[in-house]
């Protein structure tokens, strides 16, 4: 009988190397429910800071976004729809820019105004720690400044579940 | 493995094997550094001249063109045409 030899082949080896690699990759990163959501500090367009550290104890939507994404042509009305509706009720809507150029994300916002707070981080470190996965991506964060839920990409149907989220944060706080 | 040495034009030549091997493994480790772009550094892929169709309009145009003058049914896209009886 022809056995087959109980050393793994080096072709299995590799493939479970590459496996555990990926997967230490992927475990290194942040922005998934759950965890602490990463700091970050960003100018806005007016020179001042908006800090996430400062905005503990609000319910904060997190969004990032930028001037060559298509479905953030849509969330930005939505966006500005839930700040007029919750913006009293403890929720900060803050929407991080990823523009390489500024001027690019300067001429988005002059067809598709925002009412909430935009910042700008143009060097990729935030998104980077966010673990950014498709544009826009959303994160939801408690007060305790947990991520509480994550949205990757805009979809019109999704909207109802994101605003429970929100709603059920303004409870439980 | 090649055998480098063993080469007609290469066999004269002394270290032409460990030349050849620092070269491909230049060549292969020349890959590496090459990284997809994070979702967030995809604005230059964006822009309308990094499409594989960089002139939809000219495209039409040259479309119709086809199409309707040389008798091409369907322009780039569809088989047959040409012999008018498609």
């Amino acid at each position: 009988m022809n056995m087959k030899s109980p050393v793994p082949s080096c072709g299995l080896r590799a493939a479970a190397a590459i496996a555990a690699l990926w997967l230490v990759a992927g475990g290194t990163h942040a922005g998934t429910v759950g965890d602490a959501a990463p700091a970050f500090a960003l100018p806005t367009a007016q020179g001042g800071t908006i800090s996430l550290l400062q905005l503990r104890g609000q319910v904060v939507y997190v969004d990032f976004w930028a001037s060559w994404c298509a479905p953030c042509r849509r969330s930005f009305p939505w966006m500005n729809e839930m700040q007029q509706r919750y913006g009293g009720r403890g929720v900060t809507i803050v929407a991080i820019n990823v523009d390489a150029r500024r001027a690019d994300a300067d001429r988005f916002l002059w067809q598709y105004p925002a009412t909430f707070a935009v910042v700008y981080d143009g060097t990729g470190a935030t998104p980077g720690a966010y673990a950014v996965k498709a544009m826009p991506s959303s994160f939801i964060i408690d007060p305790q400044g947990r991520i509480a839920g994550v949205e990757h990409g805009f979809l019109e149907e999704h909207r109802g579940a994101l605003e429970e989220k929100i709603r059920s944060l303004i409870v439980a706080r | 493995m090649v055998a480098f040495d063993r080469l007609p034009g290469i066999r004269s030549v002394r270290g032409a094997r460990p030349v050849a091997l620092i070269l491909l493994a230049a060549g292969v480790a020349g890959c590496a550094t090459m990284a997809p772009p994070q979702p967030w550094e995809k604005g230059t892929l964006a822009r309308p001249e990094m499409q594989l169709d960089p002139d939809p309009l000219d495209t039409k145009i040259t479309q119709h063109i086809y199409t309707s003058r040389e008798a091409a049914a369907g322009g780039y896209v569809a088989g047959g045409g040409g012999c008018g009886c498609n």
